[in-house]
C-alpha cells in the first residue's frame, strides 16, 4: 500500500466514523481524538473499519500508533 | 404521543409503519415519531390489530394525544386509552397504544428494522457499505466468526441484486412498514427516515424527489441522487435546517436542566478510584479477542454503575409529584455527546443482566443510533439512572446535573496515572474520578458515599463483573 493510497484508506474510514467532522482541519500529525472529537468507541471503530478494509488484525498495543493520520500511514505501509 | 424523555412537550409523526388492520406485537416499532433531539422509533406496549389510526403523518401533537386505538386479538371493541403523558407519570414508561388484553397472536409481523438488532450490531463501515449497495443487514446472514457478516457479505449481497432493486434503502425493506396510502395527504411524500434525514441535512425539498423505494417511496439513496448535480458536498443550504434543530435541541437541553437545577436539591461527591486491576483485566480480555470483539473501559464502568445500584436502590428510579419510585430494573441512560451539538442520554435496558460482551455490543450500537439519530421509543423513556463519561475529552472529573425525572447521576473523567499509596508503598497507577451528582429529596451524602464506594468494590475485581 502506497502511502497515498493509505491516506485515503483513513479518510474514508474516519469519514464513516465521523461524519460529521472535517477532515480537512485534521493536521497530519494532530492526535486524531482531539482534533475529531472521537471517544474510545469511535477510535475503536476506526481500529475496526481499518482492519475490515485491510485484513490487519490491529493488537491493542500498537493503538498509540494510530493516533495520528501520520502515524496510521507509516502503521498501514509498514505493516506486511 | 409517548413522552421520550422529559424535556419532550410534542413530536411529529413523520411515519406510520403500520396500517389499519396490522396486528402488533408488544415491542414492534409501530411508528417514526420527530422531537427536537432526534427521530425516535416508537414501539408498541400491547399486543393486537390496529383498529384505527388518528394522526396523520406530519402532524405534530402533545404529549399525551392518542395516536391510534388497537384491538386485542380476540376481536373485543377497541379499547383506548391515552398515552401517558409526563402531567400523569406514575408510569413512567408511556405506552402509546393500550389494549385491555394482550391477546396471542400466532402470525407475527416482524418488526421493519431499519436499524441492526443487538444481535446483529455491525460497525459503521459496513453499515455504510451496505447503505450504499442498498443490502438488508439484519436479513444478511454473515460467513464471518460466529455467524457475523464480513465486508465480502454484504458485496456478493449487494452484487447479486440486479439494478433494480439495488436502489432498495435498508429503511424501506419490507413492505408492511410503507404506509398506506389513504393514511397519507395527497401532498405527502413516502420516504424512509434516512431519507428524510438527509433531505433535510441537504436542504432538499422531498416532494421534488421521484421515489424508486417500495410503493414509489423516496429512499436515502434518492436523495442523494437529487442533490448531486445541484449541490457540492459543502456549503448547501441545508446549514439553516441543520442550525434550527440544533437551536432547538439547545433549548430543550436548556429547559430540561433549568428544571432539575430548579427543583432538584442536588448533592455532590467525589471519590479517586485506582484502575490497575480493572486496566490490567481489559489489556488481557482484549489481548485474545479479535478487533470486533474487544471491550473498552466505559463497559466496565457502565457494568459496575448496574451492579452497585442494588446495594443503594436510592440512586435508581424516578422522582414525581415528590414521592419516590424506586425501580427495580436498572436502565442505566448513556450520556452521548453528539459532534453537531448536544448531548442524548437513551437507556441500555437491564444493564446489570447483561454480560460484558452484551453489554459493548449494545454500547456501540446505542452510541452509533445516536449519533445517527435513530432511537426507539423505550431508549429515551426508560433511563432509571445515568452515566456521564467525559474521560475521552481529557477533563478529569465531571459534576453532571441531574436528569428529571431521575435522582442520580454517575459521572467518570479521564483515566490518568497518579502517584498512588498501597501497601505503604508509593506507585504509579491509573485512576478515574468517579462523581455522583444526587437527589437529596431521595438520599443523603451517606448513602451516596456507600454507593460511590461500591462501584469502587466493584471495579477492584473486573473478573467478577
Amino acid at each position: 500500500m502506497t502511502s497515498e493510497e493509505a491516506r485515503q484508506l483513513i479518510r474514508s474510514v474516519l469519514h464513516q466514523v465521523a461524519p460529521e467532522a472535517d477532515m480537512d482541519d485534521v493536521g497530519e500529525g494532530e492526535t486524531l481524538q482531539e482534533a475529531l472529537d472521537l471517544d474510545s468507541i469511535d477510535f475503536l471503530n476506526f481500529v475496526i473499519g481499518l482492519n475490515e478494509e485491510t485484513g490487519l488484525e490491529i493488537p491493542e498495543r500498537d493503538y498509540p500508533q494510530l493516533s495520528t493520520v501520520g502515524g496510521c500511514v507509516t502503521y498501514l505501509t509498514s505493516t506486511r | 404521543m409517548p413522552s421520550l424523555g422529559a424535556d419532550m412537550e410534542a413530536g411529529t409523526v413523520s411515519q406510520w409503519l403500520v396500517k389499519v388492520g396490522d396486528e402488533v406485537h408488544r415491542g414492534d416499532v409501530v411508528a417514526v415519531v420527530e422531537t427536537e433531539k432526534s427521530t425516535i422509533e416508537v414501539e408498541i406496549f400491547e399486543s393486537g390489530t390496529i383498529a384505527e389510526i388518528l394522526v396523520p403523518p406530519g402532524k405534530r401533537v402533545p404529549v399525551g394525544a392518542v395516536l391510534a386505538h388497537v384491538t386485542s386479538g380476540a376481536g373485543h371493541a377497541a379499547n383506548t386509552v391515552p398515552s401517558v403523558s409526563t402531567a400523569t407519570p406514575a408510569v413512567p414508561r408511556a405506552p402509546v397504544v393500550t389494549a385491555a388484553h394482550a391477546a396471542t397472536v400466532d402470525a407475527a409481523i416482524s418488526p421493519p428494522a431499519p436499524v441492526a438488532r443487538r444481535s446483529t450490531v455491525h460497525s459503521p463501515v459496513l453499515r455504510h457499505l451496505a447503505q450504499e449497495l442498498g443490502v438488508d443487514l439484519v436479513t444478511l446472514t454473515g460467513s464471518g466468526p460466529g455467524g457475523a457478516v464480513t465486508r465480502d457479505d454484504v458485496e456478493k449481497a449487494g452484487g447479486r441484486r440486479g439494478d433494480g432493486t439495488r436502489r432498495r434503502g435498508r429503511a424501506t425493506g419490507k413492505p408492511k412498514s410503507v404506509p398506506p396510502a389513504e393514511l397519507q395527504p395527497v401532498t405527502r411524500v413516502s420516504s424512509s427516515p434516512l431519507a428524510r434525514r438527509k433531505a433535510a441535512d441537504l436542504g432538499i425539498d422531498l416532494s421534488a424527489v421521484r421515489g424508486t423505494g417500495p410503493h414509489g417511496s423516496v429512499i436515502e439513496r434518492d436523495v442523494r441522487l437529487a442533490a448531486a448535480p445541484a449541490l457540492p458536498e459543502k456549503a448547501g443550504p441545508g446549514t439553516t435546517v441543520a442550525d434550527d434543530r440544533a437551536a432547538a435541541m439547545r433549548r430543550a437541553i436548556g429547559a430540561l436542566m433549568a428544571r432539575s437545577k430548579r427543583e432538584i436539591p442536588h448533592y455532590y461527591l467525589s471519590t479517586t478510584i485506582d484502575l490497575t486491576a480493572a486496566a490490567a483485566w481489559l489489556e488481557q480480555a482484549n489481548i485474545e479477542r479479535p478487533v470486533t470483539a474487544r471491550l473498552v473501559l466505559p463497559v466496565l464502568l457502565l457494568k459496575a454503575t448496574a451492579l452497585a445500584v442494588g446495594h443503594v436502590p436510592e440512586m435508581n428510579g424516578f422522582m414525581i409529584d415528590d414521592v419516590f419510585h424506586p425501580s427495580e430494573a436498572v436502565h442505566v441512560g448513556v450520556a452521548v455527546s453528539l459532534r453537531t451539538g448536544g448531548v442524548i442520554a437513551p437507556a441500555i435496558h437491564d444493564t446489570g443482566g447483561l454480560s460484558l460482551d452484551e453489554l459493548m455490543t449494545a454500547l456501540k450500537d446505542l452510541v452509533g443510533r445516536a449519533r445517527a439519530g435513530v432511537l426507539r421509543s423505550s431508549e429515551m423513556s426508560d433511563p432509571t439512572i445515568t452515566v456521564t463519561n467525559l474521560g475521552d475529552l481529557g477533563v478529569e472529573a465531571v459534576f453532571g446535573v441531574i436528569y428529571p425525572p431521575q435522582v442520580a447521576l454517575v459521572g467518570f473523567g479521564r483515566v490518568t496515572e497518579q502517584p498512588w499509596a498501597h501497601a505503604g508503598m508509593l506507585g504509579i497507577r491509573p485512576c478515574v474520578t468517579a462523581t455522583l451528582s444526587a437527589d437529596h429529596r431521595v438520599s443523603d451524602g451517606h448513602r451516596g458515599a456507600r454507593f460511590l464506594t461500591e462501584i469502587n468494590r466493584l471495579l477492584q475485581e473486573p473478573e467478577k463483573l
